[in-house]
Formats: structure tokens, C-alpha cells, sequence
């Protein structure tokens, strides 16, 4: 396959809005909005997977750091709020802004009982994991047959 | 946020990258582009990726940013919700020539990479001083 030209024809499309934006450059531009979370469905996206004793939560929230975090569990309701951020400083213009800002919740009903104490997260590299393990009674169990 | 492709007309849907090694979808990173006195900076959201992991390549006025992502489930995993996929990052941007190409600046942070391009001095904005008298 020749992969020239699947790359060929998005980087024509990308010379039109990188030329415009050198092109306008001392006209002087408006300001205009980021795109917003708000009224956008299911943000952020998740990955849910689970094992015999966990269940798992993945979500990708480049940009946002820890305290930019809120999760509650409450029964089987895993809470996710956040915001974020724009991230250039004052003074500057922007040309383009695909990258969303502002306040998001997310809610997400669990698949089974989880014990909320034991609950842990991480953010690496705008990568968020919680792990929410089962609790006793959601666990599967292996019964022996007793004999005699 | 929704990761899109590299084809803009086919936001939404990956494209297959036959000209890189590993096979695989890769994803349009989402960017911002702002612009001060003296330099552009690109925001690209690239989440999941280890700094080593990324390329950046500047050749005959293109700047192009691939960003390589590390499977974080083992494959086959059998998914509650699967509202995202992964794979690589790629996106390529024409750098005009107002641009100083030999002190562009990156890095990445918390899932963001941030690119600094340097404006060349003879576009830099002026201030004229009025000679009073």
C-alpha cells in the first residue's frame, strides 16, 4: 500500500488553515469561545471493564491535574466532575481552539457493589484510573461441593 | 474531546496508517493554536503517552507530532463501556516561514503537549516611536 497517499490529501486540507492563520496574523483577530463541556453528552468518554474483584474506570483528561478532581462514590454511582482550563496565558490569541474547557460531570452506574473505602485513583499523563474494588458480597465465589 | 481522525472530512473515524510500522488506528490529537508577540504555541491534547514516546519532525516547512500510546489493557479485554479507542497520535501542521524553525521548543505535560514557535525577528509587531518636534 502506498501510504504517501493516504497522508497526502489531509495535508492539503491542513495547508489551508495554517496559511490562513499566518495570513491573518497582523490583521488583528477576535477573540473567539473554546468549545465547551457543557451540553456535550457523556463527557468524558469511558472505558469500563472489570475482573472477578474489581471494576475498573478509564478516562483520558489531558490537562487536568488531581486537584482539578472530584469523584464520588455513593452505592453503585461513580461521580466524576472536573474542569479545566484554558491553557495559554493572558495576552494571547487564538486561531484555533478544538480543545475543551470548563466544567464537566459524568455519572456512571456501577456494575456491582463496590467497597467505597477501598477506592483508588490515579492521573498519569492525562490518563485518569480508578479502581473500585467489588465489595464481599458482589465477589464471585467458589463453592466446593463437600462430599459424603 | 472525542478523539477524530487525520482525514478532517472524516472526523470520527480512524484511519488505517499503512505507511507506519505498527498496525493500528491512530487518532488526530485535538489542538489549540494561540498566538503572542513573539511565538505561536500549539497545545495538543495527547493523553497516555510517555515523553519518550514522542516524535517531532520538522522537514520542508511540515511540523509533524506522533505521539506513540502504550496499550494500557491487555487486548481482548472484554469492556463494559468502550467509549474510546486507542492508538497513536498523528497530526502534521505547515510551519510558514515568519517562523524561526530552529528554536521551536517542545514538551508534555499531564497529557499535553505544548510546542513553542518562535517568531522570526523581522515579524515581530513594532512599536514606532513619533519623533515629537
Amino acid at each position: 500500500m502506498n501510504g504517501r497517499r493516504v497522508l497526502s490529501q489531509p495535508l492539503g486540507q491542513l495547508r489551508d488553515e495554517v496559511d490562513r492563520l499566518f495570513s491573518d496574523f497582523m490583521g488583528g483577530l477576535s477573540q473567539f469561545p473554546a468549545p465547551a463541556f457543557v451540553g456535550r453528552r457523556g463527557f468524558p468518554a469511558l472505558n469500563v471493564w472489570e475482573t472477578s474483584d474489581t471494576v475498573h474506570v478509564e478516562a483520558e483528561l489531558p490537562g487536568l491535574r488531581a486537584e482539578d478532581l472530584d469523584i464520588n462514590v455513593v452505592g453503585r454511582d461513580l461521580t466524576l466532575k472536573g474542569a479545566r482550563q484554558s491553557a495559554a496565558g493572558e495576552g494571547m490569541t487564538y486561531h484555533r481552539r478544538e480543545r475543551a474547557v470548563g466544567d464537566f460531570t459524568r455519572h456512571l452506574k456501577l456494575p456491582a457493589e463496590v467497597n467505597a473505602d477501598a477506592v483508588e485513583a490515579s492521573l498519569r499523563e492525562g490518563v485518569l484510573l480508578i479502581n473500585l474494588p467489588k465489595a464481599e458480597a458482589a465477589r464471585p465465589r467458589k463453592i466446593s461441593v463437600a462430599t459424603n | 474531546m472525542s478523539v477524530e481522525s487525520t482525514q478532517q472530512t472524516a472526523a470520527d473515524e480512524p484511519i488505517s496508517r499503512a505507511e507506519l510500522t505498527r498496525s493500528g488506528q491512530f487518532y488526530r490529537p485535538n489542538v489549540d493554536i494561540a498566538e503572542g508577540a513573539d511565538e505561536l504555541v500549539v497545545f495538543a491534547d495527547m493523553p497516555g503517552v510517555r515523553s519518550e514516546d514522542i516524535d517531532i519532525d520538522f522537514k520542508e516547512g511540515l511540523l509533524t507530532i506522533h505521539g506513540k500510546v502504550q496499550l494500557r489493557q491487555p487486548e481482548g479485554t472484554n469492556y463494559l463501556f468502550n467509549e474510546y479507542g486507542l492508538g497513536d497520535f498523528h497530526r502534521t501542521f505547515q510551519v510558514s516561514e515568519q517562523i524561526d524553525a530552529g528554536r521551536i521548543n517542545a514538551s508534555y505535560k499531564d497529557g499535553v503537549l505544548t510546542l513553542r514557535l518562535p517568531k522570526l525577528e523581522r515579524v515581530k509587531p513594532r512599536k514606532i516611536a513619533v519623533q515629537v518636534g
